[in-house]
């Protein structure tokens, strides 16, 4: 790891301040010169590894209770960038209202991790790319622009079939951010402008000629929270991976659903494991909407949420597990116990 | 950095007028930036070519080191206090060998920063008996032959206690789940969850 200077910041004021000569460097992925520590379990990871190289970093541990805070009124949950990802997935009011959260979370990473991470932190993790990940690739356009992509021929079998370029196919890993592009969350951002809501979906960006750019966040910005309009007691997550616990999804569905007498008033659809970005499958939605559900039912969405996935050597069994997940999944919203 | 390489506005933000303003100061070091009128405290920065004097509280034991700024946890506990019994197995988050706890939770302290870590309390494998009987879950994992070769065992045993302490040692299903971030190369799996289960009553009885 290479040195790097620490300060903490005793406030979101002094946290602004401390990130305010931030800048993305040549990368804002890896070079960006000063970075937030939250949780760490990405940020120490990837320093450890030489792809991250802050110079400096601001602890904004201190922040949290404040900007930990949980809160669900008038219908709406307001979860704060430094909540914890094991607090969250053990809130009761957050598995009964929002299953699809709390699975999203309860099933990521293990015990330790969702006890230190934050969700700010959990949605800006890195992609888990082996390439990416060891600088003795010099090939990663992610890493290093221009130089290529590693995976594209190389071991591919955990990577993208949705969302790809031909820069790269990187998996986005994160499990939680399907569940908040499902419900079509918002992300609340402060920096020295001020403050600014975006909705979540667009957070992320796909890879396009850019894999580099990974979010529309500008150096120096903090998340603070994320809020989620309604409930949605009637969603799930389903997430299939190589080993029943503590790995990322080879695919996985985040599903909400209001159903009446049989049909589908409403539907969410995202799938993860399978795509750049956190992906919310909105064809797939449509077709559900106003029908009676049913088996042909899901196997049709399920195709749909496909239509245009693209694999390279190793990762075409995920197009066809992720159309099972999806299908699976939706069986599994429709008949739970609300 | 020219506006090339990010060309996405974002929405209600103008990026130009921010790039502006953050252009104008050093990027490094930030110390510089606390110069500036501001009516916010910055927090001092060390320099990174320096030691920093840390204070970690271990096992009820204040500790006052000298450390680089990327120690860890882990590297403070073996390297500098000499409490070898947290391990390092991976470095990087992956097998919980170095789990210690922190203000009674479980954490990896592989990825923990000692800077992080000042006044909390820490909490490790040697801090669980008081030097005459062992911690039940100690006794458990002797008990039910939870270990071969014995180096995930100090964090088995520190994150075992934890999920009992969490309320998840229901079932062998949950223990099952919420132990699975700490691997056993020796596959000791079935006894570690036959200890839990003998030292869930005894801990949880208080
Ligand atoms: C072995 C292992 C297994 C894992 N398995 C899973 C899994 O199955 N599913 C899953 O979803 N995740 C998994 N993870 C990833 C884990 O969930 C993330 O590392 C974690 O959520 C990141 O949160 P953090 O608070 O530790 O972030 P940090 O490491 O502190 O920060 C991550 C990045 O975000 C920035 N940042 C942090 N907070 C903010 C903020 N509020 N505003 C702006 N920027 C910020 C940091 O500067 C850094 O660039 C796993 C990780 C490991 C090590
Ligand atoms: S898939 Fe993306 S992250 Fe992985 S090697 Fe290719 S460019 Fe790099
Ligand atoms: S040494 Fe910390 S998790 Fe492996
Ligand atoms: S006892 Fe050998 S690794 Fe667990």
């Amino acid at each position: 790891m290479r040195s790097f200077a620490y300060q903490r910041a005793a406030d979101p004021a002094a946290a602004i301040q401390a990130l305010a000569a931030a800048s993305a460097g040549n990368n804002p992925l890896t070079e960006a010169e000063i970075q937030p520590l939250a949780g760490g379990t990405t940020l120490l990871d990837l320093m450890k590894l030489d792809v991250m190289r802050p110079r400096a970093i601001v602890d904004i541990n201190p922040l949290s209770p404040a900007w930990a805070t949980v809160s669900l009124e008038n219908g709406n949950l307001r979860l704060g960038a430094m909540a914890r990802m094991a607090d969250v997935a053990a809130n009761p009011e957050i598995q009964q209202n929002y299953p699809v959260v709390a699975d999203s979370l309860k099933f990521a990473a293990s015990a330790q991790l969702r006890n230190m991470a934050t969700l700010g932190g959990n949605v800006l993790q890195r992609t888990r790319c082996t390439y990416f990940r060891d600088i003795s690739y010099e090939a990663c356009n992610k890493r290093n622009p221009g130089s290529g992509c590693a995976a594209m021929d190389g071991f591919n079998r955990t990577h993208a079939v949705l969302g790809t370029s031909d820069k790269c196919i990187a998996t986005y890993p994160g499990d939680f951010a399907q569940a908040l592009i499902a419900l079509d969350a918002s992300v609340d951002i402060t920096g020295r402008a001020g403050t600014r809501t975006i909705p979540f979906a667009e957070l992320h960006k796909a890879p396009g000629d850019t894999p580099q750019l990974e979010t529309t966040l500008a150096p120096g910005e903090l998340i603070s929270g994320f809020t989620i309009r309604g409930r949605w007691p009637r969603s799930a997550y389903l997430k299939v991976r190589d080993r029943q616990s503590y790995e990322f999804a080879l695919a996985s569905a985040a599903i909400a659903l209001d159903v009446e007498d049989g049909t589908v008033r409403d539907a969410r659809v995202a799938l993860g494991g399978v795509a750049t970005l956190p992906w919310r499958a909105r064809g797939a939605e449509a077709e559900l909407k106003g029908q009676k559900f049913d088996d042909a039912l899901a196997e049709r969405v399920a195709e749909i949420a496909f239509e245009g996935a693209s694999a390279r050597s190793h990762n075409e069994f995920k197009i066809a597990l992720g159309k099972r997940v999806v299908a699976r999944a939706l069986h599994q919203a429709v008949t739970m116990e609300i | 950095m020219d506006d090339k390489t990010n060309p996405q506005s974002p929405s209600s933000f103008n990026r130009r007028s921010f790039l502006a303003g953050a252009a104008g100061g050093a990027m490094f070091p930030l110390a510089a930036r606390a110069a500036g009128p501001t009516t916010t405290t910055i927090p001092s920065t060390q320099d990174p070519t320096l030691p920093v004097p840390v204070t970690l509280r271990v096992n009820g034991h204040d500790n006052s080191l000298n450390i680089d700024a990327r120690t860890t946890v882990l590297d403070a506990l073996r390297e500098h206090i000499g409490l070898t019994g947290s391990k390092k197995g991976c470095d990087h988050g992956q097998c919980g060998a170095c789990t210690v706890l922190i203000e009674g939770r479980r954490v990896l302290s592989c990825l923990t920063l000692a800077l992080s870590a000042q006044d909390h309390e820490i909490t490790t494998i040697e801090g669980l008996s008081n030097g005459v009987r062992l911690h039940p879950m100690q006794q458990a994992f002797i008990d039910q032959d939870a270990f071969q070769c014995g180096y995930c065992t100090p964090g088995q045993i520190m994150s075992a206690i934890a999920c009992v302490k969490e309320g998840h040692a229901n079932s062998d299903e949950d223990i099952r789940e919420y132990m699975s971030g700490n691997i056993c190369r020796c596959a000791a799996y079935p006894n570690i969850v036959a200890a839990v289960k003998q030292a869930a009553p005894e801990i949880l009885s208080g």
